[in-house]
């Protein structure tokens, strides 16, 4: 092992845009499949959206999930959720709105309470939450108002530090992000809550670092090298940003992972989310969001007006080709 | 580069220096630290309930009650007003629809009755200057009132700000520790009791509004109140145990403003809970004459409707202080007494979101978050040190500042840290990471592809990173900005460490990196940087 090490070799030239086509319309078919897993299979909402409670009991010892949805069964409960918690003593229950109000909530988690604690000695309710319909609808939309003005509030932020082709372009990989995220929810039906919510925010601005440093290597490169043609341009500027990607994105994943692995189980939805946002969203600004400004036609005059002149110009013989 | 000014070195150093203390008092155990001065300051980072176990309440009041019982109110004080001398003969007064109706018999009194009613119900008063009461006169005799939307606004305003206060009291009767009651919106009240397990007691307290009345017991026959024979100023209300119905006068002897204090004690005889009242002077005097004038009657005792118990009148009571008994336990009888001196809720709340964590699990999460971090940060420092060798120590340097300041604000403006900011400083560290990786590499990329010596290598490697920097940050920015305004708790919690952690990871990242480097750079003047 070389010291210091180069996990990214100098001067890389792999040509990244020749397979855009490819890489494209794997992404759209991506997105595609994930638009359909929302709908077709939902999500796994959590109370924090669709309203109701959840008691989270830690056992003695491992308990049979079957039992105790029999359990739930005979007090009444038929809709209800039981998931394990990280271990097999720590479980779940959730039970949706009961129909007549919060005094019938009220009611169903002292029923649930007091039924565990007595037929499972040494069992112990860990946390209790109840979220009513009302507050539920509440805090679906403003969830949903945050995720889409932060999408807006950070593509005009670009539209006015770049050009439009550079806001669409981030749009399209903040969108394909966001849906390639849900998807991964809808397919393994981890529960969202508000904490996604967040998690989701959180790539959209992990995704978004990646892609503003590709795009101000474009921009710094179209100053500097004005006669080169703008796929040539872009695959340079990939490459230039490679190991930096690179290094980046596994730092972060190192620190994702571990957190993933021995982190609180409270937010294991919340950091596998994240770790997935760092894979798509890797992918998604090499390939996607480059690629899209070729396909919108970047005239590589775009950014000539504010060229500056002296060092610049120098460097433009400097580089040496590999 | 390498002339960094005097100042900026202080400043820097100043900086950093200012947010370890201000982070220290964190990791000071609580007993060392009631030993120190008070004159020390001593912010600290405290943990959110999800961490520290506690239990979270939203409360939401009904303002349709406010609208019924201002409506109610002003149907009262137009009867009084009216009846003042010279009296204006009223009739077919009604509450109904959102609105009052009364007429007036006598129409040539119409305009005295708009006069009197002017002096109730305002023309243009209220705090914002609106109209609070909208009056119409139809069919000539016919006065319609209708409170104005400003009217109940404001109704409605100050009845959550009293509703505040008397949960907050009420909280506080209760004997928890530093409970956070804050108002939210038009008509929430959050509730936040550090430690409290088991917030049943809590929420049946905050249910409660204890309206506390003293009634004469009207001795009917059980034959009538079976029919439902009952005089007119006569009402039929049920006990709290074992059912059973009594009829009491609608005029109350003592109301619960008449209360002075209420605390739970045992009876005297028999050692059985109950809960002694301690009335002012007006309701001393009435309670003597009643009691002197009605020897032998019972008396019912009322709180929010339900009889708790009719005791006989034996003798005179005269000391203005009163018993109820009625099947207490030692619990119930503290929380009636808490109940009742605490106040009356001016509008019902009801528990809209409740969110109870356990202290065990809430420590289970903070031991897995520690070591989930110091696993993390562990391997993070040995994989930037592997790739970027001295500039590794750099950025090793700027993340542990880095973390540390993260703490320090955070005391400093008294943010709790909660799961979700445990998330929102992983997230900063990858920023911080992310700010010197591209630093290093551009430094990398200067010496390599355009062979410019050390220093120029440095030089143009923090210059041109920085844009991207900017960008990048100014992004998260907005996000944490839209987070922090249109999210809510869990997403606030995370936005708000995400803020602080991009202002400090910029300022370590880039500020302080580059003085440890110009610091090598003047002293060694290397040629070249092994990176």
């Amino acid at each position: 092992m070389r010291f210091p090490l180069k996990l990214v070799p100098d001067n890389t030239n792999i040509p990244f845009l020749r397979y855009r086509t490819i890489a494209m319309a794997i992404s759209v078919a991506m997105i595609v499949a994930a638009i359909l897993l929302c709908v077709l299979r939902g999500f796994n909402l959590g109370i924090d959206f669709i309203g109701g409670q959840s008691v989270r009991v830690q056992f003695d010892q491992a308990v049979p999930i079957d039992q105790l949805r029999d359990k739930m069964a005979t007090l009444g409960f038929e809709d209800v959720t039981i998931q394990e918690y990280g271990s097999p003593t720590e479980i779940g229950i959730r039970t949706p709105l009961p129909e007549g109000g919060d005094t019938a909530a009220e009611a169903a988690a002292t029923k649930i309470r007091t039924a565990i604690e007595g037929s499972y000695p040494g069992a112990h309710v860990g946390g209790v939450e109840s979220v009513s319909g009302k507050v539920s609808n509440e805090l679906f939309r403003t969830g949903m108002i945050a995720l889409v003005l932060a999408m807006l509030g950070i593509t005009v932020y670009i539209w006015f530090r770049f050009e439009w082709q550079f806001a669409v372009g981030a749009l399209f990989a903040l969108f394909h992000d966001v849906a390639l995220t849900l998807g991964f929810f809808a397919l393994t039906q981890l529960e969202f809550d508000l904490n996604i919510v967040a998690a989701v925010l959180t790539i959209i601005g992990y995704s978004l670092n990646d892609t503003i440093v590709v795009y101000d290597r474009i921009r710094e490169n179209m100053r500097k090298y004005r006669k080169m043609s703008i796929e040539a341009l872009l695959d340079l500027s990939v490459n230039e940003t490679l190991s930096r990607t690179v290094v980046t994105s596994l730092s972060i994943g190192i620190v994702l992972t571990i957190l993933l692995l021995v982190g609180p189980d409270v937010i294991f939805g919340f950091t596998a989310a994240m770790l997935l946002g760092i894979v798509i969203g890797t992918f998604s600004s090499v390939y996607v969001s480059a690629a899209i400004l070729l396909w919108l036609r970047l005239k590589p005059d775009s950014f000539v007006t504010k060229v500056a002149s002296g060092p610049e110009g120098e460097r433009v013989t400097s580089r040496e080709k590999p | 580069m390498l002339d960094f000014p005097r100042w900026k070195v202080w400043a820097v150093i100043l900086t950093i220096v200012a947010c370890f203390a201000l982070a220290i008092p964190t990791f000071v155990p609580e007993n060392i630290r009631k030993t120190w001065p008070s004159w020390v300051p001593q912010p600290v980072v405290s943990l959110g309930l999800d961490l520290a176990g506690g239990s979270y309440l939203l409360l939401e009041a009904d303002t349709k009650d406010v609208a019924a019982s201002r409506l109610d109110s002003m149907r009262e004080q137009v009867r009084s007003v009216m009846r003042r001398d010279p009296r204006v003969e009223i009739g077919d007064i009604s509450v109904q629809g959102g609105q009052l109706s009364f007429m007036v018999r006598d129409p040539s009194k119409v305009d005295a009755a708009r006069e009197r009613l002017l002096e109730v119900a305002g023309s243009g008063a209220g705090l914002t200057g609106q109209r609070v009461w909208d009056i119409s006169v139809v069919d000539s005799t016919r006065f319609v009132l209708r409170p104005t939307q400003a009217g109940l606004e404001e109704a409605i305003n100050t009845a959550m700000d009293d509703a505040r206060e008397v949960v907050d009291r009420r909280i506080n009767e209760f004997g928890t520790k530093e409970p956070t009651v804050v108002r939210q919106g038009d008509n929430r009240i959050v509730v936040q009791v550090p430690g409290l397990q088991d917030p049943q007691g809590l929420k049946k307290l905050l249910g409660t509004t204890a309206k506390l009345e003293f009634k004469l017991v009207n001795d009917i026959s059980p034959q009538q109140l079976q029919a439902g024979n009952i005089p007119p100023d006569t009402q039929v209300l049920p006990y709290a145990e074992g059912g059973g119905q009594i009829a009491v006068f609608r005029q109350a002897i003592i109301t619960g403003d008449m209360l002075v204090d209420a605390r739970q004690d045992y009876d005297p005889q028999d050692g059985t809970p109950g809960v002694t009242l301690t009335l002012d002077g007006v309701g001393s005097r009435r309670f003597a004459k009643v009691t002197q004038e009605n020897s032998g009657k019972p008396f019912a005792i009322i709180v929010d409707n339900t009889v708790i118990s009719a005791p006989r009148i034996n003798e005179p009571i005269l000391g203005g202080s009163a018993r109820i008994n009625g099947g207490f336990t030692v619990k119930s009888a503290n929380e009636l007494a808490v109940a009742l001196r605490s106040g009356k809720l001016p509008i019902a709340l009801k528990v809209v979101e409740e969110r109870t964590v356990s202290a065990e699990l809430g420590q289970d999460s903070i031991n897995k978050g520690v070591l989930a971090g110091v696993l993390g940060t562990g391997a993070l420092i040995f994989f930037m040190l592997i790739t970027y060798a001295r500039f590794g120590v750099y950025t090793t340097a700027a993340l542990l500042v880095n973390a540390v300041m993260i703490l320090g604000i955070m005391a400093l403006f008294g943010a709790a840290l909660t799961l979700p900011g445990i998330a929102g400083f992983v997230l900063t560290i990858g920023a911080a990471v992310d700010a010197n990786v591209l630093i290093n590499e551009r430094i990398r990329e200067e010496q390599r592809m355009r062979n410019r010596n050390a220093l120029a290598s440095v030089q143009f490697g923090y210059k041109e990173a920085s844009t991207a920097i900017f960008d990048a940050n100014i992004t998260n920015v907005i996000s944490a900005v839209i987070m922090f305004t249109f999210g809510s708790g869990p997403i606030r919690g995370f936005a708000v460490v995400l803020a602080i952690g991009i202002v400090t990871s910029v300022f370590t990242g880039v500020t302080f990196t580059r003085l440890l480097v110009a610091d090598w750079l003047k002293r060694n003047r290397p040629k070249t940087i092994s990176i």
